[in-house]
């Protein structure tokens, strides 16, 4: 029965709900001429939103019957997807202008997908999780055909549509064998029936293991990942910026809580299973991006390759592990963001380009974006002092205190191998000689994100601290 | 005085030179360009000063470290931590000296981008000095690595026809290596619950322990000596570099795997050091042998120069590993004679390269009918690197094979032949270039040094001859650090020689 302290703790989402309705309503009314208003009244709610998320108390409050959970790592985890959507929605508006795709439609459907991840990251029984997940991927759906007249973005969606429907079949499948072989779908149910077992049943693991396989699809991680570059590629580019970060990241934080809260007693059945597509999205993350010629899709293998480096702080199954993971995702945040804004930024008199040829002499041409470009870059690639290091190097103090050698030498071997497409970028950019310049001024908005992700990545080292403690306090919620 | 935070300040201070050029030097025009150049200049002497300052204030009495700074930083056990002891004080010293020498070294020879390039030397310098200093293993390797990012453009945007292919492989063999020491570091800090590097050097890792530590350390610092065979990322790099990129090079990043050997693997893990002489001993010898042939053949002077560097940094492992008082302080003293005569070198083939354009030897010949002052700079600098009694290259030299000669005569005799090969292609250098008919028609209009080139090469050659024939107060300086670490190699050998014993019985 819902009372009001229930209410109380799905208050944001209850508000981007009726957000989500309100802007439809408004789009609805005013039509297709409104766009850019309920664009920033998007915004404004996720501004709200997040403040309401923030200010909500750390304790853990459960509510619905046990479906439904709020602490500080949903907080932290929520924070974040709001600002990438935010990020995601400011990004897409110049763009959405200029290739005629401003449709009121296209913010509602925002507010909506992150409805689905803010739902998602607080779910804590099956049902729940898989209600989160299609009211985000039905919105992703739509928005990476957005662009109605364009074969590759129509064909992007319909991919990512097959293959996603797939996938919630695989999910669907694996909690109905969960269902099955423990009696419950609350997480703290099922974490109750396994009470001093240290493994499972065949039954359960054949559950989990299409468990994993269902939100490894989410993740793109390898050998789900098939959907990824093409889909990167195919959609318009702010709604890649947009897939690239929100989603994902709830998506690992839903991992993390399927995984963790439920079979924690049996983590060593699982760990397997994480160690296996960790390695396997690291090394394919490396190796396949060397060979790309378009930007988008080189984005989409590293983010791939950043995916298997996030589950290794999974894989570790422990309070360190589980902070890595939220370390590595916020400074993955703000180098996944910064880049695709700088992505969206080389515009010719033809139109958006994509191959990283087109770079070639930016720091002649535009010394400012191809510095942030290269921040971006050495940040991914892991070099200190820059933020993307402090990513790395937390999950791999997870993974050596769980003695996961092996894992922790192929990680850091793949991050070498990353390195090289990194630096390919920064070659385009600072040693080739220069090609036609990228035309017109940049935005405010896009300079105004680029110059924050930088500075973040940049300056990372000098307020690690206090982000690692609230990092810290996060995790805890998770792992006691 | 001493309750000023020195050592940030002698780490960052070139990092404020180069947010001021970032954020103030603006326009691109030729007016940027000289205030950029000068504000990299004053930058880089005031760094030296301060430098001095601290080794005016530094108290050659004890193995403490000194000037230590502690602020709290990423928590749990990892914190800010600076201090400097008799072994890293010198090459701190020699950093900063370096730099004002490579600004005005690029003085004309750098025409674009020369904002960007003076931003890259000083970022750069902030890291390599921040090596030295750094009392945290995590600081320690931020530092150690982020200078990859300045010497990569430096190598790619400045650098020569083959740059790209050279800085990818320096920065992708370096890395490669680094990234196994972020293991070890990460191991360490889970069984001492800190990285702070002095509780680390107390620890007492077990055998077993030492031994893969050791070896993912060995990794980094042997790519960064580089010790044969994983030195060809260097003749690459040297020869694309500009000249002062080449002169950071040899002087002084070569010189970090030199120092994480002795500041890590040797305090840390001495069982494992002592496990690893053969292999140390082995690939030096071959490294001393082989790259001073190698040299022999070479047709490129910088390339001939990085070989002999090779060959240098082989002296100097060798003598990190014989464990004795003359062995490491004549490597501490060797690296720190390599940083200036190699960086002099390098220097020395910039001044023709500049004037010709060309680094190849047979295109020199005579040098000497139209440079007198050149050719005098030149052969000091070339008989310094054979190690000629009187000069820097001489002191390190003798005292490695001392030190060697107590613990390995075969060692020492082949290292023996290290030195006389070394003369041989040096001498063989030099009078390829110098001596000789003057027939080129574009050496017959080559002119002298002018007077900013003898204002940096005047410093160079004073200390060149001053340290070898006033070795002390260098020597004084690490002396009683020496000594501390060969104590703590000692105490750990003693302790651990008991429990080997014992296993040995029990073999039998």
């Amino acid at each position: 029965m819902a009372n009001a302290p229930d209410f109380a703790t799905a208050a944001p989402e209850i508000f981007l709900a009726l957000a989500a309705m309100a802007l439809l309503m408004l789009g609805v009314f005013r039509g297709n001429q409104s766009t850019r208003l309920l664009c920033w009244l998007a915004v404004a709610s996720f501004a709200v939103a997040l403040l309401i998320v923030l200010q909500a108390p750390a304790e853990r409050s459960v509510a619905f019957a046990g479906m439904y959970v709020a602490d500080s790592f949903t907080a932290f985890v929520k924070a974040m997807v709001l600002i990438a959507s935010a990020a995601g929605l400011i990004m897409s508006m110049g763009y959405i202008r200029d290739e005629g795709m401003a449709r009121f439609e296209y913010p509602v459907l925002f507010v909506l997908a992150a409805l689905g991840m803010m739902m998602m990251i607080s779910a804590n029984d099956l049902i729940a999780l898989y209600m989160g997940i299609e009211l985000q991927s039905l919105a992703l759906y739509v928005i990476a055909a957005f662009q109605r007249d364009s074969l590759r973005s129509t064909e992007a969606g319909l991919k990512y549509f097959v293959l996603g429907a797939l996938s919630s079949g695989m999910l669907l499948y694996g909690c109905s064998l969960i269902y099955g072989f423990t009696g419950a779908t609350g997480f703290d149910a099922i974490a109750g029936a396994l009470k001093g077992q240290d493994h499972a049943g065949i039954g359960l693991i054949v559950g989990i293991v299409f468990l994993c396989a269902g939100l490894a699809f989410k993740v793109s991680a390898v050998p789900f990942h098939m959907w990824t570059p093409d889909v990167y590629e195919g959609a318009p580019t702010p709604v890649t910026a947009f897939f690239a970060v929100a989603p994902k990241i709830a998506a690992l934080a839903l991992f993390m809580r399927a995984l963790i809260i439920p079979f924690l007693a049996i983590s060593a059945d699982w760990q397997q299973i994480i160690i296996v597509i960790s390695i396997a999205s690291m090394l394919l993350g490396a190796f396949a991006a060397i060979w790309q010629d378009n930007i988008k899709r080189l984005m989409a293998y590293s983010s791939i390759g950043h995916v298997g480096f996030a589950l290794i702080g999974l894989a570790a199954g422990s309070t360190e592990g589980v902070r890595g993971v939220l370390i590595y995702l916020a400074i993955y945040l703000a180098m996944n963001v910064g880049t695709f804004a700088c992505i969206l930024c080389m515009r010719r008199k033809t139109g958006m380009v994509e191959g990283i040829s087109d770079l070639a002499g930016l720091s002649k041409s535009n010394p400012l974006m191809a510095l942030a470009l290269a921040i971006f870059m050495f940040s991914m690639a892991g070099i200190p002092p820059l933020g993307g290091f402090f990513g790395k190097f937390y999950v791999f103090i997870a993974a050596v205190n769980a003695e996961l050698y092996t894992l922790a030498v192929i990680g850091v071997l793949a991050s070498v191998v990353g390195a090289f497409y990194y630096l390919r970028i920064i070659k385009v950019m600072y040693f080739d000689e220069p090609g036609e310049p990228f035309e017109g001024p940049m935005s405010v908005e896009m300079r105004t994100i680029i110059g924050l992700c930088s500075v973040f990545v940049v300056f990372f080292a000098f307020y690690t601290a206090p982000f690692i403690a609230s990092a810290e306090i996060a995790a805890a919620a998770l792992v006691p | 005085m001493s309750d000023w935070p020195l050592l940030s300040l002698v780490t960052f201070l070139p990092l404020v030179g180069a947010a001021f050029i970032f954020l103030f030097a603006q326009g691109g025009d030729a007016q940027a360009d000289r205030n950029a150049k000068s504000v990299a200049l004053m930058t880089t002497v005031l760094t030296f000063l301060v430098s001095l300052v601290i080794w005016g204030n530094f108290d050659n009495g004890t193995a403490d470290f000194q000037f230590v700074e502690q602020r709290d930083w990423l928590g749990g056990g990892i914190d800010y931590r600076m201090g400097v002891d008799g072994i890293s004080l010198l090459f701190v010293v020699l950093t900063a000296f370096l730099m004002p020498i490579c600004i005005l070294a690029s003085w004309q020879s750098i025409t674009t981008r020369v904002r960007e390039y003076m931003i890259a030397f000083l970022l750069l310098e902030t890291m390599m000095i921040g090596v030295f200093c750094a009392l945290d293993f995590v600081v320690f390797y931020l530092f150690f690595e982020g200078g990859l990012i300045p010497m990569f453009l430096i190598i790619g945007v400045w650098g020569g026809a083959r740059r790209v292919y050279s800085s990818f492989k320096f920065f992708l063999y370096t890395l490669l290596g680094s990234v196994l020491l972020l293991l070890a570091l990460i191991y360490m800090y889970f069984e001492a619950g800190t990285t702070d590097i002095p509780t680390l050097m107390a620890h007492g890792f077990t055998a077993e322990e030492q031994t893969w530590l050791w070896l993912a350390m060995f990794a980094s610092f042997a790519v960064k000596m580089p010790m044969w065979p994983v030195h060809t990322w260097l003749p690459d790099a040297h020869v694309e570099a500009p000249t002062a990129g080449s002169v950071i090079l040899a002087g002084v990043l070569l010189k970090m795997g030199g120092y994480g050997f002795l500041r890590f693997s040797l305090p840390m893990l001495p069982l494992a050091s002592d496990l690893f002489v053969p292999l140390v001993f082995t690939l030096s010898v071959v490294a001393v042998i082989y790259t001073s042939l190698v040299a022999l053949m070479q047709e490129d002077m910088k390339k001939l120069i990085a070989y002999s560097s090779v060959a240098h940094m082989g002296f100097v492992t060798i003598g990190i590993f014989t464990f004795n008082t003359q062995g490491i302080e004549g490597s501490i003293f060797q690296m720190l004679s390599h940083g200036i005569v190699s960086a002099a070198l390098f220097l020395c083939v910039g001044v023709i390269y500049d004037r010709i354009h060309s680094r190849e030897i047979a295109r020199y010949g005579g040098l000497v009918n139209r440079m007198p002052v050149y050719a005098f700079t030149f052969m000091v600098f070339m008989l310094a690197s054979v190690g000629l009694p009187g000069t820097a290259g001489f002191v390190g030299e003798i005292l490695i094979l001392i030190g060697v000669y107590q613990v390995n005569t075969w060692v020492a005799a082949l290292a023996a032949l290290g030195v006389i090969l070394g003369a041989a292609y040096m001498l063989w250098l030099y009078r390829r270039t110098i001596f000789g008919q003057l027939e080129k028609d574009d050496l017959k209009q080559i002119l002298d040094m002018d007077g900013r080139e003898i204002a940096f090469f005047a410093p160079l050659i004073v200390l060149a001859i001053l340290m070898g024939i006033m070795p002390g107060p260098f020597l004084d300086v690490m002396h009683v650090s020496v000594d501390h670490l060969i104590q703590q190699y000692q105490t750990a050998m003693q302790a651990a020689a008991e429990g080997a014993d014992m296993a040995r019985m029990a073999a039998k």
